[in-house]
């Protein structure tokens, strides 16, 4: 995991801009909903008027504001506003002002100083009540002083039942003595304090949008500018938010695209330095996809981890301050709804995730059964069995149907009951929220917002509990890359490294060689001692099992030995570097194995060096000359990944030819020549033996006819020699030799 | 939905539509060929469900139109809310009883809606999974009406992936989007209509602001794609390179190539990184622009109905249920790009299924067929063509006439065709003309099952299933009792190491029925074929694999097979080949000669040279 996270390393820098953006994107997310509420509620229902004080208010109107406030408030407004009377008004400021408020001229005006907004908000506190009162008032006359004293029971009280309707209010008002108008304010006050805050405001806001209107002012317009104006700015906000989005997902597809390279670089070099030990122990194919699906896997992962991940608990910190700041009244709620939320999602997973697991199982069942009835077509045909395959893939079929139809009905819960629960919870919020305002701790407008920061939060944790569910799967590809990067391949080069024996070119020593494979309990090899000086020929023949082919990988350095020694011109092989050690040797493996380029490119991967004649000679030798030639293309004629466009027999001849370009001092045939035909193998090694004179050459084969003509013939069973010599000698003396031999010529021609 | 989407395809689909997380709109989609055709016929298959689909619709309108109209009701309780609070200044109080009654009225609402889009998922399910199931039977049922001709143009990958992939991906599209789509359908008809009660000049400004998304989307989509092409090309190129370099490693290493290998990887990987970030960040824009689109619609909606409002047209608490059905609107949208990509992939992957389902099958058996009771044994072949496409045809007018119990060899260089007279045998493939007699009556009147009974065939390429040894052997005649299993096994002389194994006969081969060696699967097969008692043999000796002593073992079991049995024989040994009593010499896929041993080597042609060649150089030392 360590070595993994290594890897980000560099780009720590773009996830801390990451984190950043994301936090740019969730305030932008998290106060679009302010933006928009804010569009209908002042824009719309508001009139596109923001709050209780007015730019510009009568003087008339100011003075029955004025009489509903205390000696402070009444101090602060006037300290904020400057009178203009029409008698003295500059010509400028008419010109100016009238624009807005044609009625200017007259009338005596208040106007709004330049002002701070701490002082706007001690301005509304002062005006909204006032306002209201005014309000109600002017629309109700004298009634509603009526209605407020119905409950007081003082004389006063009595008194004003008995007025007339049509009394004026301001009129009565400014009759009253200082004293029952004090007792009357506090009534009122007290009356006032009952009603929500915005039910106030609002009233205040219909005043002042009256006011505006009685000095001629066009309030239409300035609804649609106020609308305008904070939708440009919602837009902005919005902008901004989808900036914010777009570069976290720049960085991080960055990021994970970058991960992803220099892992799959780290993993691919760290596994061409593996030996075949290394191989063994993770077999090829789990390398390879180690190397490819794998880190595809961790790359997908990051991509989600980085958008998510981080984007979930920032959004859902966020929804939640501003839930509290709203009202902390109500968290349980948030915390009731969060529980539902995750524990629906644990029950669905726990009853999904193992069904998810046997669905992979079961596809690979079905795989099987097809692919067997696909392989076997001959078989199957052969024996008229058809309808047993039939039965076979029945089952696999039925079975995999049915739990693919449980896990996609348990996916098909999911959907409505989670949105039953998001909807629930927002029946809930209104119920105890419609309490909460009726006890008067809360207003209607934050019970709404309360509402919107509950599903961002419930979204947060939806969206962890999503990328928690492909967290086991990516971290099992993480341990699997992780496995290979810290494992290190046990080949080693020698710290201090030996020279070449220049005089010994091509003589191969065994010594008492034994190898194990690691972990293995018996022995593949013991006791193996030969040599094989300059230009011999040697043979190894065996069964399969016999560990011929083991003995000669040992030569370059395939695997190490485990006891003994094998010295090559001299040196023990461990002595010197492994590139010096593979310069000398022409390897021919037991497939053919080629890589994809021109069958030029091919040829030379020995030598880069070589030029036509070398190839020509070699692709001679190696019998390959003829379909070359019969290739439009020859030598430029392009190979398929894998080798697929050539046969079996001209890959075998196209490598052979590849270890002749090299001109090595050894040959190593790893049973190189069984995938050949009698007549093409015994051609080959015609020509080989007349063109590579001095060469060394080490042969494992399966065909007697193959090795007969050897200078020495080593006879494996069971990772011992139990015969050298010659094919004469053997014959004589070695039954294991005779018993292979009888088995592929007949009596005469072993003769 | 999308999310919950993806979780399903982790665990269902094998390299699937997309990449996690990504979403599958970035993804390079392919095409059908013709669209129309392969719907038209993916709906004979849907037809028997219709009844059941149609409900599943019910359920799903049902399920939107009740569900729809909760914003409004719950904007209903709001304002009731609001009024008695404004109320409450004048004495009176809050109406609980009536936002008691709405919520619980509304909460038995979206309990409705709930269950009734689980039923119709419920039901949908069932219909996709039958679908697929049938569609994987019929495909599994072709496979085997299917001439072997077909199987020399497709691989295994391809049939496997027509399985799994495809069926998988028509019915993932049939679950999850035909209803997803159902619903979307409805949702935005039904927020259409919601929308016009409201406001037909609203409702226009936000209609218009689709093409604009669908502009948006085309844009990214395209720009997507192209990279998505790079991308997945240079991540062929990174794996091509990985599985030819730690495949080949032992070559690498013995050529030092090693640096070489690196440099390569790290040009391909670093192309790689390119297109991947570039793709996944294009892709990753289309949410982002979504969401701002829909922000510019909804300012360009509150300003229009700010403006209506003054005018008086419409009402405040309109605009607020209005707006959330904008949001509404959108969703449904944002899906349709991706709906039609499904639908093209969903198209072509039921194309190649049904291109599949279509193909030939081998003629009909005789219809009168001959019976194959005491056949003897004895093959005439009579001016034989064949070739495995019509244009090519590699075996030119061969007659040949085989005697009961006779012994032909045929003999070659690899890649000459011997098994090629093998499948003609038993009519995996039909001659192009000619006729090939079994006791003088043609092998097209016998019933395939009857032919093929009569042989038994012993391949190089031994076939054996996961299962015990002893039903792998009594495959060969399926009503055998243990006993006969036992007693072909001992002739086979594989008894000896089946007794040696963990299990004995009970032993379970594994998938690559890698925990017995090569030899010992021969020795199986014949034992099988040993069982299936044959009138005539065909043997592949290639024992290249084998080690010495199985070798001598299979070489008796084939002896003890052969026995009495006509038999054919892919021949590798000289002295199998000299004692034939006929030899067939094959290259390039035809017979080139015919004769005995003798009869050849004098003639001097090709089987002479052959034959001379492998002993030269035995000869000369």
């Amino acid at each position: 995991m360590g070595k993994i996270l290594k890897h980000l390393k560099p780009h720590v820098a773009a996830i801390i801009g990451i984190i950043a953006f994301l936090l740019l994107q969730a305030v932008c997310d998290l106060s679009l909903p302010d933006y928009m509420s804010n569009i209908v509620n002042v824009g719309i229902q508001q009139n596109g008027i923001e709050n209780a004080v007015p730019d510009m208010i009568r003087k008339s109107e100011m003075d029955k504001l004025t009489f509903f406030m205390n000696d402070a408030d009444k101090k602060l407004v006037l300290d904020n506003y400057t009178l203009v009377e029409k008698s003295n008004i500059s010509q400028e400021d008419l010109d100016k002002y009238s624009k807005k408020y044609p009625e200017i001229k007259n009338n005596d005006v208040y106007k709004l100083n330049d002002i701070e907004k701490e002082t706007t908000d001690k301005l509304i506190e002062a005006f909204s009540k006032p306002e209201l009162m005014a309000y109600t008032l002017e629309t109700k006359g004298i009634a509603a002083f009526q209605e407020a004293g119905n409950e007081g029971d003082d004389q006063f009280s009595k008194s004003l039942a008995q007025l007339p309707k049509d009394t004026d209010p301001f009129a009565l008002l400014a009759k009253l003595p200082p004293e029952q108008l004090k007792a009357m304010q506090s009534a009122i006050d007290k009356k006032f304090e009952a009603m929500p805050g915005s039910i106030i405001s609002q009233g205040a806001v219909v005043y002042v949008k009256g006011e505006y209107e009685a000095l001629g002012r066009d309030t239409g317009k300035m609804q649609s500018n106020f609308i305008l104006l904070a939708g440009l700015k919602m837009l902005g906000v919005a902008l901004a938010g989808m900036i914010a989005a777009v570069l976290v997902g720049l960085l991080a597809a960055r990021v994970s695209a970058g991960l992803g390279r220099s892992l799959r670089k780290n993993v691919f070099e760290n596994v061409v330095n593996f030996s075949n030990t290394e191989f063994d122990k993770f077999s090829t194919s789990s390398l390879i996809t180690r190397c490819t699906n794998d880190i595809q896997q961790v790359q997908m992962f990051m991509v989600m981890f980085l958008r998510l991940v981080f984007y979930a608990p920032i959004l859902g910190i966020g929804g939640f301050l501003k839930a509290m700041h709203t009202d902390t009244s109500m968290s349980w709620v948030i915390g009731v709804s969060v529980l539902a939320i995750l524990s629906l999602v644990l029950v669905m997973f726990a009853v999904a995730i193992p069904k998810f697991r046997s669905i992979q199982k079961l596809i690979d069942k079905l795989n099987l059964v097809t692919r067997e009835s696909l392989t076997g077509m001959l078989v199957i045909r052969a024996f008229g069995t058809q309808k047993k395959e039939e039965e076979k893939f029945e089952k696999a079929n039925s079975d995999l149907t049915n739990t693919n139809l449980f896990v996609s009905r348990i996916m098909t819960a999911m959907f409505p009951l989670m949105m039953l629960i998001l909807n629930g919870v927002t029946l809930l919020i209104v119920w105890v929220g419609s309490h909460q305002v009726d006890m008067g701790n809360m207003q209607v407008g934050n019970m709404m917002a309360f509402m919107q920061y509950a599903m961002q939060i419930i979204f947060a944790f939806l969206m962890i509990s999503m990328v928690s569910i492909t967290l086991p799967r990516a971290s099992v590809s993480i341990n699997r890359i992780a496995e290979v990067i810290n494992t290190k391949g046990s080949i080693l080069d020698p710290k201090s490294k030996k020279e070449f024996n220049k005089s010994l070119k091509g003589k191969v020593e065994f010594r008492d060689v034994a190898f194990k494979y690691p972990g293995a309990e018996d022995e593949v090899l013991s006791d193996i001692s030969f040599t094989a000086n300059p230009g011999e020929t040697v043979a190894f023949i065996g069964s399969t099992g016999s560990g011929k082919s083991t003995l000669i990988n040992l030569i370059p350095r395939f695997y190490d030995v485990t006891a003994g020694q094998i010295l090559v011109d001299g040196v023990d092989i461990r002595e010197v570097p492994q590139k010096e050690l593979r310069e000398r040797i022409g390897y021919v493996p037991q497939k053919g194995i080629l890589f994809s380029g021109t069958i030029e490119s091919n040829l030379k991967y020995g030598l880069e060096s070589a030029d036509e004649e070398d190839l020509k000679l070699a692709a001679d030798i190696a019998q390959a000359t003829e379909f070359i030639s019969e290739k439009e293309d020859g030598y430029k004629t392009e190979i398929a990944q894998g080798g697929t466009n050539v046969s079996g027999g001209q890959k075998q001849r196209l490598s052979i030819a590849r270890a002749l370009v090299k001109k090595p001092e050894i040959f190593i045939f790893d049973d190189s020549f069984s995938a050949l035909d009698y007549k093409t193998d015994a051609s080959l090694r015609k020509a080989l033996k007349a063109k590579t004179q001095g060469v060394t050459a080490m042969i494992v084969a399966q065909r007697i006819s193959t090795v007969m003509n050897a200078d020495k013939i080593l006879v494996l069973d069971e990772g011992k020699v139990v015969g050298m010599g010659t094919h004469r000698e053997l014959l004589a003396n070695c039954e294991v030799y005779q018993q292979i031999a009888l088995s592929q010529l007949s009596k005469e021609e072993l003769a | 939905m999308s999310k919950n989407e993806n979780v399903k395809q982790h665990a269902s689909r094998r390299g699937g539509r997309g990449p996690m997380g990504g979403g599958q709109m970035g993804m390079k989609v392919e095409k059908p060929k013709d669209f129309k055709g392969t719907m038209k016929k993916l709906l004979t298959y849907i037809k028997p469900f219709i009844p059941r689909i149609i409900i599943v619709f019910i359920f799903a309108i049902g399920s939107v139109i009740v569900g729809i109209r909760g914003p409004k009701i719950l904007g209903d309780a709001i304002s009731k809310l609001y009024e008695g609070l404004v109320g409450k200044a004048a004495g009176s109080s809050i109406d609980f009883d009536f936002i008691g009654r709405t919520l619980i009225y509304l909460i038995v609402l979206y309990a409705a809606s709930s269950l009734f889009s689980f039923i119709g998922g419920y039901i949908m399910s069932g219909v996709a999974q039958k679908i697929s199931y049938n569609l994987r039977r019929e495909i599994a049922e072709k496979i085997n009406r299917m001439p072997l001709k077909y199987f020399d143009r497709m691989t295994h990958g391809e049939v496997l992936s027509r399985v799994t992939n495809d069926v998988d991906t028509v019915s993932q599209t049939l679950n999850q989007s035909l209803f997803q789509m159902i619903t979307s359908f409805t949702t935005l008809i039904a927020v259409l209509v919601m929308m016009l009660t409201i406001s037909w000049m609203m409702t226009l400004v936000s209609v218009t602001i689709v093409p604009l998304s669908i502009i948006f989307i085309g844009i990214i989509v395209k720009q997507s794609q192209k990279y998505f092409k790079t991308q997945q090309e240079s991540l062929g190129q990174v794996n091509g390179h990985v599985e030819e370099i730690f495949s080949g490693h032992n070559i690498m290493k013995a050529f030092n190539g090693e640096k070489r290998a690196v440099e390569k990887f790290d040009s391909i990987n670093d192309q790689l990184h390119k297109s991947a970030w570039k793709s996944q960040f294009l892709s990753g824009m289309m949410f982002p622009i979504m969401g701002f689109i829909g922000n510019i619609g909804y300012v360009l909606v509150t300003i229009l109905g700010g403006w209506l409002t003054i005018k008086g047209t419409i009402k405040v608490g309109d605009i607020v249920s209005f707006v959330q059905y904008v949001r509404n609107f959108q969703q449904p949208i944002g899906q349709a790009a991706q709906v039609a990509n499904i639908l093209q992939s969903t198209a072509a992957a039921a194309e190649r299924v049904f291109a599949f389902l279509g193909e030939e099958e081998e003629p009909k058996d005789a219809q009168n067929p001959a019976s194959t009771e005491n056949v003897k044994g004895e093959v005439e072949f009579k001016n034989v063509h064949f070739g495995y496409n019509p244009e090519s045809i590699i075996i030119n007018d061969f007659s040949a006439s085989i005697k009961p119990g006779q012994r032909v060899a045929i003999v070659g260089p690899t890649g000459a065709g011997k098994t090629t007279i093998v499948k003609l045998l038993m009519r995996f493939y039909d001659l192009n003309s000619g006729d090939i007699f079994i006791d003088g009556v043609n092998s097209k009147d016998f019933r395939r099952n009857d032919l093929r009974d009569m042989f038994g065939m012993v391949l190089q390429d031994t076939w054996l299933f996961n299962g015990t040894i002893m039903e792998n052997i009594r495959y060969g005649r399926l009503d055998a009792t243990d006993e006969e299993v036992i007693k072909a096994a001992k002739a086979a002389h594989a008894h000896h190491f089946i007794k040696t194994q963990p299990d004995g006969y009970n032993m379970v081969l594994n998938e690559e029925a890698s925990n017995v060696s090569q030899g010992q699967k021969q020795l199986l097969t014949i034992a099988r074929a040993i069982l299936s008692d044959p009138k005539i043999l065909i043997l592949d000796e290639a024992t290249s694999s084998v080690d010495t002593r199985t070798e001598v073992l299979i070489q008796k079991a084939m002896e003890n097979l052969m026995k009495d049995r006509t038999s054919f024989i892919i021949a590798h040994r000289l002295s199998t080949i000299r004692d034939a009593d006929l030899i067939l010499v094959m290259k390039n896929g035809d017979i080139v000669e015919q004769g005995t041993h003798g009869e050849l080597l004098s003639s001097g042609g090709f089987y002479a040279s052959l034959y001379n060649s492998q002993f030269e150089e035995a000869e000369a030392s």
